[in-house]
């Protein structure tokens, strides 16, 4: 970088654009971070509404509301808008907006194919949820797409959500790039690798994990596009194909994809834990090498998911220990943040609540997550609602609480306003109570059997169920609550400080609040 | 069987939570995973509740310190921060300690997974297959010629599953035949699948592997106590994949051998008849009162009696260009299904008589009048082209 380094780095030379066109053609990391903010929240409302679909369905044995295509429908398009539509687009929002502040870059290396990769985004969502409404119903499958149900028995519309999830893809590729290339190349002078803040860190693994397996699933979408299509037989049987090697390609993508949705938490919660127990962040090295292992060890553990498939001993043990490995480096991670909090001064604002909600909830998904891994155990939970359990504790209560923490924390620095602190806290106490009346009765309902994906249950399922439905309206209904609070953040209230926390650390502190159009356009000092 | 009422630790915390009682709910609620009725089932529930406990004590002290932090390391006590923020000693104990704990639980693991892959010396074994959305199940006997298969549907009537009837006591989870195998013998089953991917489970075997098209997936059990067990499909297999459950009754040795020499009998006898119904020289009238039974049977329930059907869910039959034109394409209907609707294939469901008298029916009844009569040799040469 040729910038002669001065002392004012916050120019005012030219403002956004006004209108419309601000929005379509910009190409600041800002007015793109908050639109993939927005968009992500329109998506995670969509999902959630057919989440409330699937679990009034649920409420009672019996066929109430839905039949049970359409109830297929919604489990699958439920997953499939949460995962590509909000849980990912949210933390590449959070990437934009603060990985540039974060290194003390101007914007993001590729500010075009920036833009790029956001409007994919609407289309290609539009495009998925639109086959819901074409002739034959949308996809009815699940979101792990497996063939044959998805090809040679899937609906007339398959074909579209085929091409939805290859824009969906690119566009996560698009984004990845860029991440990667402002990461190692925009950094202020002085920020080594290892100085960098921990979400940085944990997005620069996971803009790798998104670059090696998004092309994974490209290629197995493209293969079921092919045996639809063009006469091919990769997963056709009765042609001499194979339906499991679906499976190990899906989950080769599948697994380190449940990691790209949850490093960047653990990146997130790095931040806040340690501002509000004004203390440093402990471990940090560790941190940094515990991701690392991570994220190496999700390439190898895909079958877990297909312990039930009848794979050969030797296969099965590895996959069972290679599972229970990811264990420790997870652990560390723990053990490091609770020591971060021990001996410090905590105080318990909306981010702190939501990052301590997300160590203790997410923690019980890792536990889960172990049983789960011991293969003989797994046959009896495999494919019930323990599984669905375990992946919303880690999903629900970690990625997405995560998200919550960070909208909190870093909104003065994006709005310039203090949220209602009180309705924050209205809102996290609603979304914790909410999500373990709706999640933890399901570890007991399939631990007594209940398969997942029915739309309908054997009698002795129904107190669990009922319990399930009530918390996820609880849960859904108080996200409009998020939505006011951060609205009324947008239009006034209290002025935010440059530091907005007083234990806060890091270069977006620095910045005024709101963070001015651009920042950083000459690289600060880093002491 | 009757589900037991158990009660967990945590199930009892929570047993409050039960008064929230639906009307329907059955009074037998079950919170924790089966032990099950063989020694592996019984093997996997202690995995389970080692790993649970194990969990439970690693929760007590990683929550422990992390309420007593929250409690006590508090600004508002007044405290000031310390300043540590790394120890290589400590970072080398908590990656050793559950590297330790890890290896104890994989231990008795790979003991149980080694066990359920011991899948020889049985005594007799059962081929499975999953169709959308029945299972079929045939013994496959070496000693003899004969086979014994048969389907086994979900019996619940529809009526309950629309809320116009009272919910019984195994709602969703009762057949019309189910599997009968022996107590204290080894029985392998050989899964495999028709169409999509189903998986069989009976959580009292702690027995779950995928059907797979193309596949055949080994497991075996040894049942202790004879008695009822309830399981269900569990791979999403399709619209009806929520009502595909798996009944066996596990016999005393001596009433199975006497209730499978008996149903040996009656296949033979059936196969018999089937024989001579095949050759018997069939009139058009008498495939028309054979077919109308058929019809009522397998087909009112989406085509109507009238064969109005209910469009647009299920097509009329009445006046279909199918089914007054050509044969064969008619026949490939009703044999195959349509793939991807509610029209399952019918012909590993239809005998060969069955399937081609209910043809016939279709092709005279509604007002139609094709000439040609189907005999049960069309089918059985169509059948072989396939
Ligand atoms: C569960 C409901 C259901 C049952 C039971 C059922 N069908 Fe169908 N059938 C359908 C549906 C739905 C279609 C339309 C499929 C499509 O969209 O192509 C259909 C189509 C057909 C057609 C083709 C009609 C045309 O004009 O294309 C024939 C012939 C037929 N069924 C015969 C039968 C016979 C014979 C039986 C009984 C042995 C039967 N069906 C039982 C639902 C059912
Ligand atoms: C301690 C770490 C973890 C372990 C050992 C673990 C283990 C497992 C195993 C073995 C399964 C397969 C269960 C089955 O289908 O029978 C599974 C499912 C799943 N896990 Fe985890 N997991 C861990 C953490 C996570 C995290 C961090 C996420 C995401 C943020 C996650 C998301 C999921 C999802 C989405 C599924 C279900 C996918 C599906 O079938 O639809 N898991 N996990
Ligand atoms: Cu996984
Ligand atoms: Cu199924």
């Amino acid at each position: 970088m040729s910038a002669v380094i001065d002392a004012h780095h916050d120019d005012h030379d030219h403002g956004p654009a006004k209108g419309i066109t601000r929005w379509l053609y910009t190409t600041n990391h800002k007015d793109i971070g908050s639109m993939y903010l927005w968009f992500s929240f329109i998506m995670f409302l969509a999902g959630g509404v057919m989440a409330l679909v699937i679990r009034a369905e649920l409420f009672q044995p019996g066929q109430s509301f839905v039949d049970p295509h359409f109830f297929n429908q919604m489990t699958t398009m439920h997953g499939l808008v949460m995962v590509f539509g909000a849980i990912m687009p949210a933390f590449v929002g959070l990437a934009n907006w603060m990985l540039p502040m974060m290194v003390g870059a101007p914007d993001m290396a590729l500010p075009r194919m920036n833009n790029l990769s956001f409007w994919i985004l609407p289309f290609a969502s539009a495009l998925l949820i639109s086959t819901l409404f074409m002739e034959g119903g949308g996809p009815d499958f699940g979101w792990t797409l497996y063939a044959p149900l998805s090809t040679t028995y899937g609906p007339p519309s398959t074909t579209f959500v085929i091409f939805a999830i290859h824009l969906l893809g690119a566009s996560s590729i698009m984004g990845a790039i860029n991440i990667i290339a402002t990461i190692l190349n925009m950094r202020a002078p002085g920020m080594t690798l290892m100085k960098m803040p921990m979400f940085v860190w944990t997005w620069l693994i996971t803009a790798y994990l998104l670059i090696a397996v998004m092309p994974v699933l490209a290629g197995a979408v493209t293969m079921m596009l092919f045996d639809i299509h063009f006469g091919t037989s990769f997963f056709d049987a009765a042609g001499g194909g194979d339906p499991v090697l679906f499976q190990h390609i899906f989950w080769f993508f599948g697994h380190p994809e449940v990691y790209i949705m949850i490093l960047p938490a653990f990146g997130i919660v790095s931040h806040v834990i340690p501002a509000f127990s004004r203390k440093k962040l402990f471990g940090y090295d560790s941190m940094v090498y515990a991701t690392s292992s991570i994220a190496f060890l999700s390439f190898i553990v895909w079958a877990h998911h297909m312990f039930t498939v009848g794979m050969p001993l030797a296969g099965q043990l590895f996959f069972m220990y290679a599972t229970m490995l990811i264990a420790v480096p997870t652990g560390v991670k723990v053990f490091n943040w609770i020591s971060t909090m021990w001996q410090g001064a905590m105080t318990f604002e909306t981010p702190m609540l939501f990052a301590l909600a997300f160590v203790f909830l997410f923690t019980v998904g890792g536990f889960s997550g172990v049983m789960l891994a011991i293969a003989p155990a797994d046959y009896q939970y495999h494919d019930t609602y323990f599984v669905v359990a375990h992946f919303h504790y880690v999903l629900v209560s970690g990625a997405l609480f995560s998200i919550f923490c960070a909208v909190y924390f870093w909104l003065p620095k994006w709005t310039g306003h203090m949220y209602s602190e009180a309705l924050g806290k209205v809102h996290f106490w609603l979304s914790f109570i909410g999500v373990n009346i709706a999640f933890f009765p399901m570890h007991f309902s399939g631990l007594a059997g209940m398969p997942r994906r029915i739309p309908d249950y054997a009698l002795q399922f129904a107190n669990f169920n009922a319990w399930s439905t009530v918390g996820a309206f609880i849960f859904g209904l108080s996200q409009l609550l998020f939505l006011y609070v951060v609205i009324q953040s947008i239009r006034g209230g209290q002025k935010a400080t440059a530091q907005v926390w007083d234990g806060a650390e890091g270069l977006e502190w620095t910045v005024p609040s709101p963070a001015p159009y651009h920042t950083f356009s000459t690289p600060p000092q880093l002491k | 069987m009757t589900f037991p009422f158990r009660h967990s630790l945590i199930g009892s915390a929570l047993a409050g939570a039960a008064l929230f009682a639906m009307p329907a709910a059955a009074s037998t609620v079950r919170w924790n995973m089966t032990p099950g009725v063989t020694e592996i089932s019984r093997a996997v529930y202690d995995l389970h509740m080692l790993i649970f406990w194990i969990c439970v004590a690693i929760g007590v002290v990683v929550f422990g310190a992390m309420l007593i932090s929250i409690v006590l390391h508090r600004k508002s006590r007044g405290v000031t921060p310390a300043t540590f923020h790394e120890s290589t000693k400590l970072e080398i104990v908590w990656t050793l300690i559950p590297l330790g704990i890890l290896i104890g639980m994989a231990v008795p693991a790979t003991n149980v997974l080694v066990q359920m892959y011991d899948t020889g010396g049985e005594d007799m074994v059962v081929e499975v297959r999953g169709y959308q959305w029945r299972w079929e199940y045939k013994y496959l006997d070496d000693d003899l010629n004969e086979r014994l298969s048969f389907f086994s549907n979900l019996s619940t009537p529809r009526d309950q599953i629309l809320g116009q009837a009272e919910k019984g006591e195994h709602y969703l989870l009762e057949v019309d035949n189910p599997l009968v195998i022996p107590i204290n013998r080894k029985v392998r089953f050989l899964l495999t699948s028709n169409d999509v991917i189903h998986a069989w489970w009976v959580p009292d075997f702690a027995l779950k592997r995928d059907a797979i098209p193309g596949f055949i997936n080994d497991i075996w059990t040894i049942v202790d106590e004879p008695g009822i067990y309830r399981g269900q499909c569990a791979e999403l297999c399709g619209i009806d994949h929520g009502f595909m459950p798996i009944v066996v009754h596990a016999l005393p040795e001596d009433e199975f051998d006497a209730w499978y020499a008996e149903q040996l009998e009656l296949a033979r006898a059936d196969g018999e008849r089937l024989e001579e119904e095949i050759a018997h020289e069939w009139s058009g009238e008498e495939l028309f009162a054979r077919g109308e039974g058929v019809y009522a049977t397998h087909c009112v329930g989406c085509h109507q009696a009238d064969g109005q059907g209910v469009p647009p869910a299920f097509p009329a039959l009445a006046g279909s260009a199918l089914v007054t034109g050509d044969l064969e394409a008619h026949m490939d209907v009703v044999y195959h299904g349509r793939p991807g609707t509610a029209m399952q294939a019918f012909g590993p469901v239809l005998d060969p008589v069955d399937m081609a008298s209910v043809i016939h029916f279709q092709r005279k009844a509604f007002g139609h009048a094709n000439g040609e009569l189907v005999e049960p040799i069309d089918v059985i040469r169509f059948a072989e082209t396939q």
